[in-house]
């Protein structure tokens, strides 16, 4: 047994080495230029694998002393790929969807020579006095990154960098307190479960600590199920530390010894990260036998799941850990104090644990600091949909949607009109233009009749249907539900038959009055979260936007023009400008033809209405519109 | 099935088997290996490895189709997930599955009869912001469009109306 003393020092001198060694192997690095490839997941989907190839073959053939390093996601997935190049002399910038060819010119323009191609950078990394910063732009004025500060700037399977910018300090700090003082921190900070529901982490552990039995575990959920959502992605594909140590300070903190990663099937990149971190961290002493000398010890191990939404909800799980059917269990006993294998075990969200290594670094009244009273740091949401500039945004808690949307997200696509964000995924609601100057935490959403979920934010315009994306979303649940509680399992299909008909036209008036009946029942009737949050929105959407619902039942026509059973395309013979062809050429199913006076049409028959005549018909014309209800006009 | 492949099969079970201690609390990973190295699960083989691990087979087949990642047919040679999460839904993932199953002459889930293409929908693969999203043979390609499909099908040597010429040979 260790005496007192020796505990205080040691954990953190043995830290320090650690620490000292890796700048000393960064060290140099520092003269030589540097490219950034961000090649996440999202990067990759653009082409950023290319991009990197590129910039290698470039470089070794022009026999250039220049670093390639692959990093995560930056946020800004809208101009992916994403690349910063550093170069002594100059700022580091930040280059937008560089393909080959712009990968090429910058090497041959700013490597070799001294032009940064200003054209297309999109901003400077550093304050500097020839080009703006990301926090000129509205979005980087707004944010305040915390858990997304590393992302997109490190090397994900470099352990060395994450220590160079203080990466596991605060493992070390945890290790020399008291377990319970960690958890008091913790607890003061106010620091609440990102996974959605919003429960007091601190409290979560103090329950697990208090709680008798040992093993203990840990879990950290990144069940990343909600369709929409992929800010645990990123951070798991861009700063896979960081999450390795707020799971081993909260192990710390509750007792535990073993623990596990829960990752979802789809993001294979994730997983391979992730085993890199850990191993990287067991041959640094970070983990394993006797951490930092401190006589603590945790295992972990990263479990992919299968591809399930429900084995997001926690007693899932850890079904699903245990090898069975991820079928949820009845609370409580909370896994806290009756988890997998019937031990005490904390699971905990991926961005939850991401905060825990700052809370300790900078103290709880820092975080506390940060967001609102209740609520206290910042939230980081995935803006998608018809947002300008969608990616991954950290703001404080207590923005409002109008700022989220308008400033940070730059506003609507093409310039259109905002109907509603989708907030919370399948579990979550509507919140129409009257609740964007709603201030955004987790109770203010609840009360809109929305909810925080893991952070999925898609924003819709004009020609997006509430009724379709609420039948959407029921498909969804009603295809995931594990079929344990009935009316989850026949509520839901019930409804989603109700909804499909509608969409269809086939509704009838009295089908609305069912749709709320059956909302609160599947509510009522189910165990987890999922069903009880399956019909939310279903419900939001007839709250705000009941008339949509009724123009499709008692007209026949979808106002949005989306449902595909109630439009049909049509060419305006006044706009067609015979001259081209596009739209004859784009149709994949050969039903656009040229009429013998030169003007297209569309033959109803055989049209699959794949929006491509739409698409593809130059602006200068929009010659081919839909129209709702459908009219069989313009036939042969 | 011949013979031959079945034994084949079961040996890389068997393989996989003993890579694995057999406790129970196994059982997801050891069939998501079998599944990676066969591309699906054939019916001996999760006998097999719900003998070795004490489990009946009525809860090996239990959890082999509780959860979507699990195939107990082969797949083709060629795989196509199309991405219908919320995002890639409102920018028209739909659509997309929609050429997919035309030209193919399946619908989602299934595999055209020549094994050379199976289509599957995925509920998110975290790339909203490049919706609608394709994942073509592990390649994830963002902001695809119907014409798109006919280039990642003649990409991977699809001809035109070859799968529909199939399924009336067949007939």
């Amino acid at each position: 047994m260790k005496t007192a003393a020796t505990l205080e020092v040691a954990p953190d001198q043995i830290y320090r080495d650690l620490q000292h060694a890796a700048r000393q192997r960064l060290t140099g690095e520092k003269e030589e230029p540097l490219v950034m490839v961000g090649t996440a997941t999202c990067g990759r989907a653009a082409g950023a694998l290319d991009t990197l190839a590129a910039f290698k073959e470039e470089i070794v053939r022009r026999h250039l002393s220049v670093r390639v390093r692959e990093v995560g996601c930056l946020g800004d997935c809208y101009l992916e790929p994403m690349v910063i190049i550093q170069k002594p002399g100059y700022p580091p910038f930040i280059y937008g969807e560089v393909d080959e060819g712009k990968a090429r010119r910058l090497v041959a323009d700013f490597l070799v020579n001294d032009d940064p191609c200003l054209e297309f950078a999109m901003a400077a990394l550093e304050p500097n006095d020839i080009f703006p910063t990301l926090a000129d732009y509205p979005r980087g004025f707004y944010e305040q990154r915390v858990i997304t500060e590393l992302c997109g700037i490190i090397d994900p399977t470099e352990i060395d960098q994450y220590l160079d910018h203080e990466g596991y300090a605060a493992l070390a700090r945890a290790l020399s307190m008291d377990p319970g003082e960690v958890v008091a921190q913790v607890k003061e900070s106010k620091l609440r479960g990102r996974g959605g529901a919003g429960f007091p982490t601190g409290l979560k552990w103090e329950t697990c600590r208090k709680a008798p039995g040992t093993p203990k575990y840990v879990i950290c959920n990144a069940d990343e199920g909600d369709p929409g959502a992929f800010m645990d992605r990123a951070l798991l594909e861009s700063n896979p530390h960081q999450v390795l140590e707020g799971l081993l300070i909260a192990a710390y903190a509750v007792g535990a010894s073993q623990g596990y990663i829960y990752v979802r099937a789809e993001y294979p990149l994730a997983v391979e990260r992730l085993k890199t971190a850990l191993d990287q961290a067991r041959q640094r002493g970070l983990l394993g036998e006797n951490i930092l000398g401190s006589g603590f010890s945790l295992d972990l191990a990263v479990f992919q799941g299968s591809g399930a939404f429900v084995c997001g909800e926690e007693t899932a799980l850890i079904a699903s850990l245990e090898g069975r059917p991820g079928i949820p269990s009845h609370r409580p006993p909370f896994p806290a104090v009756s988890g997998l294998y019937g031990q005490p075990t904390v699971i905990n969200n991926v961005k939850t644990l991401s905060y825990v290594p700052h809370i300790l670094r900078q103290g709880p009244d820092w975080f506390r600091g940060i967001g609102t009273t209740d609520s206290p740091g910042t939230a980081v949401f995935a803006l998608a949909g018809k947002v300008a500039n969608t990616g991954m945004v950290e703001v404080p808690m207590g923005t409002t949607l109008r700022r989220l949307v308008f400033d940070v997200g730059g506003g609507i696509k093409d310039g259109k009109e905002f109907k509603a964000v989708l907030i919370g995924g399948p579990s979550g609601g509507c919140l129409p233009e009257t609740a964007l100057d709603l201030a955004i935490d987790f109770d203010s959403l609840q009360q809109a009749g929305a909810m925080m979920g893991s952070g999925g934010l898609v924003v819709l315009d004009a020609d997006d249907c509430m009724v379709e994306i609420a039948r959407f979303f029921l498909e969804f649940t009603q295809k995931e539900s594990c079929g344990k509680c009935t009316f989850c399992r026949l509520g839901t299909k019930q409804m989603l038959e109700i909804l499909t008909d509608i969409t269809k036209g086939r509704g009838k008036p009295e089908d609305l009055t069912l749709l709320w009946e059956l909302a609160g029942d599947v509510k009522a009737g189910s165990l987890c979260g999922l069903g009880k949050t399956a019909p939310n929105p279903v419900l939001s959407t007839l709250r705000h936007f009941r008339h949509e619902y009724e123009v499709h039942i008692d007209e026949g026509r979808c106002p949005a023009r989306m449902c595909q059973d109630l439009i049909t395309y049509y060419i305006v013979p006044q706009k067609c400008t015979k001259l081209c062809n596009v739209c004859v050429g784009s149709c994949p199913a050969e039903a656009v033809y040229t009429r013998p006076d030169g003007i297209k049409a569309i033959n109803q028959e055989l049209c699959i209405k794949c929006n491509n005549c739409l698409v593809t018909c130059p602006p200068e014309h929009q010659a081919v519109v839909k129209i709702s209800p459908p009219s069989p006009a313009e036939g042969a | 099935m011949p013979d031959v492949e079945n034994h084949d099969e079961l040996r890389q079970v068997t393989e996989i088997l003993q890579r694995h201690s057999l406790e129970p609390g196994n059982l997801i990973p050891i069939l998501q290996e079998v599944q990676e190295e066969l591309q699906y699960l054939p019916r001996e083989g999760m006998r097999l490895v719900g003998r070795s691990l004490g489990i009946p087979e009525v809860d090996v087949y239990s959890v082999a189709t509780f959860y979507n990642q699990f195939r107990l047919n082969p797949p083709g040679r060629n795989q196509i997930k199309v991405c219908l999460g919320t995002a890639c839904h409102m920018m028209g993932g739909y659509i997309i599955l929609d050429c997919f199953e035309r030209r193919l002459n399946v619908h989602e889930g299934e595999t055209t009869p020549d094994r050379e293409f199976s289509l599957e929908r995925v509920a998110c693969v975290g790339c909203c912001t490049l919706a609608p999203v394709t994942v073509v043979n592990e390649k994830t390609e963002g902001k695809v469009t119907p014409t798109r499909v006919d280039g990642i099908l003649a990409g991977l040597g699809f001809k035109k109306d070859q799968a529909a010429g199939k399924v009336e040979a067949e007939v």
